[in-house]
């Protein structure tokens, strides 16, 4: 047998380039980014199946090529005023990485705005600024084009305890 | 060329189970003294497949334990070695042993050395106790180590006239010699007969061959190994020793020394492949993603005719489709019909498809009732009982989900029945019943559901000892009536145990009210029957599958949900004569003798419906877990067959909510949890009292 | 290339060899015992024919005699994978004619270099 047979072939696939991309979104005025390689699909609002005795930002499930995936909506997950869904509504679904499991889960934006190259270094600790999305779910902050980016946590933002708690309360 | 012996690890791992599977069964069902040959050889054959594994896959502890029960096991089949009570026993033991080495490769983790130990060194001393050397491998004496220089050789080659009937060649014999060195050959065609008599398939010539150059006789030997019994083979050393001289090559004993080489070549790769899978889940730790490492896939074995079913099925499927894809190309009035009847065909396909593909998840029950033979055996024995086993309807199908979650509700119910039911042979005789006690399990299909029904000829369940307990515990009150039902339900109330004396058996771990959970869990039920002296029977309903339900659809407002038809009685159009309120606050809904709660969907899940005035909309009548309650919605919509989606999958569990479904226009609709429901009901009801 | 038949009982083994010996451009059919073996081999012809002993329904050793019965697989080479301890075994499948042995455990490359020496 051949000595190099279990070697895993190296494959430099980029992931580890130093300018990772982000997919942008708009919220209230403001923009945030999520890490694009977490982004499944963008999707336009379409009918949702309401959850019952779930938070209100829990806008409901829909079916994504046969899996039953939730939708969050951003605006109200941070007690932002709703507004009503319009054309440029768009649903981003992501996977959401969690202690036990990986999971799909949509949010809801007003828009969808750019795709960004960013360096991860141009990515720097948030300040309490205070934004829309508390503290702990940013990831930091960039600058492109003289505009100011918030970098979202996924992962904490949509993980299971986070909902459940707020579910609780 | 390299190959990566990992990716066999799995299909390795699922046979040697199984393997451990077959040779408990066939060990408990040998006869001591009479063993069956076949069955002895059954057993054989799944230690030497394991053995064989794990030696190629570079399992080392494995194969080595394995040789040793494989030496034994040999010697039963020859008939050199009676069959003991003893030699099953270490067997067995063996069973065990294999199965924690086996979880401990398979897991990379730690086994119970002490044990593979103390097992090893019982096969060892059964094995060497008569003084029957044993070969352990390896063990082979290398006598070709220093051999003065060798100038070549002379090589007589007669092959048997019938060689080329074995497959071998003598061409390519001597053109792998020349492999070794530079030769020269002569052909001797002295033999070949008159063209009359002359047979193509037969062999008529001889070789004389020099060899030359420092070549180890056992290069040669290897050359002709497999020929060894069918041809003349006669060496003469060129320049060596004298004692050399003229030695016949015995083919099997001097290619022995191979096999060390061997073992160390395939050792190496495998622990490479070991630390990199170790390195690669180091790797998946630190970026904290969770990609599953290949041993934690569950897999299902399929029999040909299921996956052919399915190919066949498929292919009509595409028919179909073609047939409709033509006719849709074109459509004129009159082709109507045969779009409708091409419908039809496709509703067909597709639904035979879903049911052929629902039965690649069914397997025969026997996989999980395999392991009680064994326990009941054991159990017996450490108890001082004797009891005998009764399997029926091993064959009998069921979704490879609910197997795997049935067994342990399974154990528990009949160690209890070995432990609590059945008497000592004393006592049963006393009783004036037989000294051999029977616990019988028989499953069978009935209606949508499989039902595993549980005997004992034990001394039942005393139903006064029962009430007695449950006044004790405050779950009744002493002076309630109750049936019989209810009383022999009370044992599944949590913390509920009557075993006068807690014994090692069955008086740790879940109780019968984990067990009742979990078949709940299950979607399924539980009854207990039993007569005091006479013995019990434990009923358990399963539904055939978890993964498609008969729903009923039911609209509230805009939004529609699915009620599992099981948990549907009836359905009623409401008389406001008929719903009577208590306080103003619980409403009850006559039906027949009974008041029923009327649990009004809207309210609990906060809807908007057509009409909160209940005479304008319909009751379900729903029964879960043992209570009833009257669902209030809008509408009935049809009944259908839904595949059940896990809402936990991405979200959550929901109270009240079973599950979630695709509807054919691809929207989501929720699935009832009727007992859920009822309960929230109640809570809420509660909260605003 | 070659068309090889791999009978064993073993799964795993049977997976080994077949992956093995398609990664060396053969044409592999498998068969888990010796009735289905001898079934496929009659639908077709085989260069080669690697078969396991000890199976259920029918072992390596009948499967050999019974193929060496057709006049297809008269001169076929057959070989039987046999572990250490079957010494005698070899033996057997000899005298059912098959054409050697390959000695178990053995590592895909000894598989390779082995049915090399059989195919030429």
């Amino acid at each position: 047998m051949n000595e190099t047979a279990a070697q895993p072939s190296e494959i430099d696939l980029g992931l580890n380039a130093e300018a990772d991309q982000y997919l942008t979104f708009i919220m209230a005025d403001e923009e945030y980014g999520v890490d694009i390689l977490r982004v499944q699909e963008i999707r336009g609002w379409e009918h949702v199946t309401p959850v019952p005795n779930t938070p209100k930002y829990i806008k409901g499930v829909i079916n994504l090529r046969g899996t039953i995936v939730p939708l969050v909506d951003l605006r109200e997950r941070f007690s932002v005023e709703s507004i009503p869904y319009g054309p440029t509504t768009v649903v981003i679904v992501l996977k959401v990485v969690g202690d036990e499991k990986e999971r799909i889960m949509g949010i809801v934006v007003d828009a969808v705005a750019d795709v960004y190259n960013i360096e991860e270094e141009k990515i720097k600790p948030a300040p309490d600024f205070g934004s829309v999305v508390s503290i702990e779910y940013v990831q930091g902050l960039a600058s492109v084009d003289e505009s100011m980016l918030i970098v979202l946590d996924i992962d904490k933002l949509l993980s299971s305890d986070e909902l459940d708690a707020i579910a609780r309360t | 060329m390299s190959v990566d012996m990992s990716q066999f690890y799995q299909t390795f791992f699922d046979e040697s189970f199984e393997g451990l599977d077959i040779m408990e069964s066939g060990l408990l069902g040998l006869d001591i003294g009479a063993a069956d040959a076949e069955t002895i050889n059954t057993v054989f054959r799944a230690a030497h497949s394991i053995k064989g594994g794990s030696a190629t896959f570079g399992f080392t502890v494995v194969a080595e334990f394995t040789h040793l029960m494989e030496t034994l096991l040999d010697e039963m089949r020859d008939g050199t070695r009676m069959v003991t009570e003893d030699s099953v026993d270490y067997l067995l033991k063996s069973v065990d042993c294999l199965k924690e080495l086996l979880t401990a490769v398979q897991n990379e983790s730690e086994y119970n050395e002490a044990f593979v130990e103390e097992v090893k060194a019982g096969l060892e001393r059964l094995l060497h106790g008569d003084d029957v050397p044993v070969k352990v491998d390896g063990e082979v004496s290398d006598s070709s180590t220093s051999k003065p220089e060798i100038k070549g050789w002379n090589i007589e080659f007669k092959p048997a006239e019938y060689l080329l009937k074995t497959g071998n060649d003598p061409v390519r014999l001597i053109n792998e010699l020349s492999l070794l060195g530079k030769i020269e050959t002569v052909c001797c065609i002295d033999n070949i007969p008159l063209f009359s008599e002359f047979n193509p398939e037969l062999i008529y010539l001889s070789w004389s061959i020099v060899l030359h150059g420092n070549v180890q006789k056992e290069k040669i030997s290897e050359v002709f190994e497999w020929v060894d019994d069918d041809a003349d083979i006669v060496l003469t050393c060129i320049g060596g020793e004298q004692e050399q001289n003229n030695e016949e090559v015995s083919g099997v004993e001097v290619a022995a020394p191979v096999a060390p080489t061997e073992k160390i070549e395939v050792q190496a790769p495998v622990e490479k492949i070991e630390a990199s899978l170790k390195s690669e889940i180091h790797d998946t730790d630190k970026k904290s993603s969770l990609k599953k490492t290949p041993k934690d896939q569950s897999s299902i074995r399929v029999s040909i005719d299921k996956v052919d079913d399915l190919i066949n099925m498929v292919g009509e499927l595409v028919i179909t489709q073609s047939m409709l894809g033509q006719l849709g190309e074109n459509v004129t009035p009159d082709s109507i019909e045969k779009l409708q009847d091409g419908l039809a065909q496709l509703e067909r396909n597709t639904r035979e498809l879903q049911e052929s593909v629902m039965r690649i998840r069914m397997l025969p029950i026997s996989f999980a009732f395999q392991r009680f033979p064994r326990m009941v055996r054991d159990l017996s024995n450490q108890l001082g009982k004797e009891i005998e086993l009764r399997l029926l309807g091993e064959q009998t199908e069921l979704d490879k989900t609910v197997m795997e979650k049935i067994g342990d509700p399974l154990v528990h119910l009949v160690r209890n029945s070995v432990d609590h039911g059945i008497e000592t042979p004393d006592e049963r005789e006393a009783a004036g019943k037989p000294r051999m006690g029977t616990v019988e399990l028989n499953a069978f299909h009935q209606g949508g559901s499989i039902v595993i029904e549980i005997n004992d000829d034990g001394k039942g369940i005393d139903k006064d000892v029962i009430f007695a307990k449950a006044v004790e515990k405050g779950v009744v009150n002493a002076n309630d009536s109750l049936t019989d039902e209810q009383i022999f339900d009370l044992i599944f109330a949590p913390g509920f145990s009557t075993a006068a004396v807690v014994s090692d058996v069955s008086g740790r771990g879940v109780g019968m009210d984990v067990v009742k959970r979990n078949i709940r869990e299950l979607g399924g039920t539980i009854e207990v029957k039993s007569e005091k002296g006479k013995g019990s029977t434990i009923i358990i309903r399963l539904p055939l599958t978890l993964a498609i339900l008969d729903g009923q659809l039911i609209r509230v407002g805009a939004d529609t949900y699915i009620i599992p038809l099981i948990s549907i009685i009836e359905s009623l159009q409401v008389k406001k004569e008929q719903i009577s309120s208590i306080g103003g606050q619980a409403e009850l809904y006559k039906l027949r003798d009974e008041y029923i709660p009327v649990v009004r969907l809207y309210e609990t899940f906060g809807l908007k419906p057509d009409s909160e005035e209940l005479v304008d909309g319909l009751i379900v009548i729903v029964e879960g877990d043992g209570s009833t309650a009257g669902l209030f919605v809008d509408d009935l919509l049809g009944q259908q067959q839904v595949v059940i989606k896990s809402l936990e999958t991405n979200f959550r569990p929901v109270e009240g909510v079973s599950g979630a479904t695709i509807l054919g226009d691809g929207t989501v609709a929720l699935i009832l949890d009727v007992s859920g429901l009822i309960n929230l009901s109640r809570q809420s009801s509660e909260r605003a009292a | 290339m070659a068309k090889i038949l791999a009978v064993d009982d073993s799964a795993s083994m049977r997976q080994m060899v077949s992956f093995t010996l398609k990664g060396a451009g053969h044409d592999v059919q498998e068969a888990c015992d010796g009735a289905e073996a001898l079934k496929i081999a009659q639908t077709g012809t085989f260069d080669l024919v690697l078969t396991d002993i000890n199976m259920p329904n029918m072992d390596g050793v009948t499967l050999i005699k019974e193929l060496r019965a057709l006049p297809a697989y008269k001169f076929t080479p057959m070989l039987t994978l046999t572990t250490e301890s079957g010494a005698e075994k070899k033996a057997e499948g000899k005298q059912a004619g098959a054409t050697g042995w390959i000695v178990k455990p053995f590592s895909p490359d000894q598989l390779l270099a082995t049915i090399k020496k059989v195919l030429g």
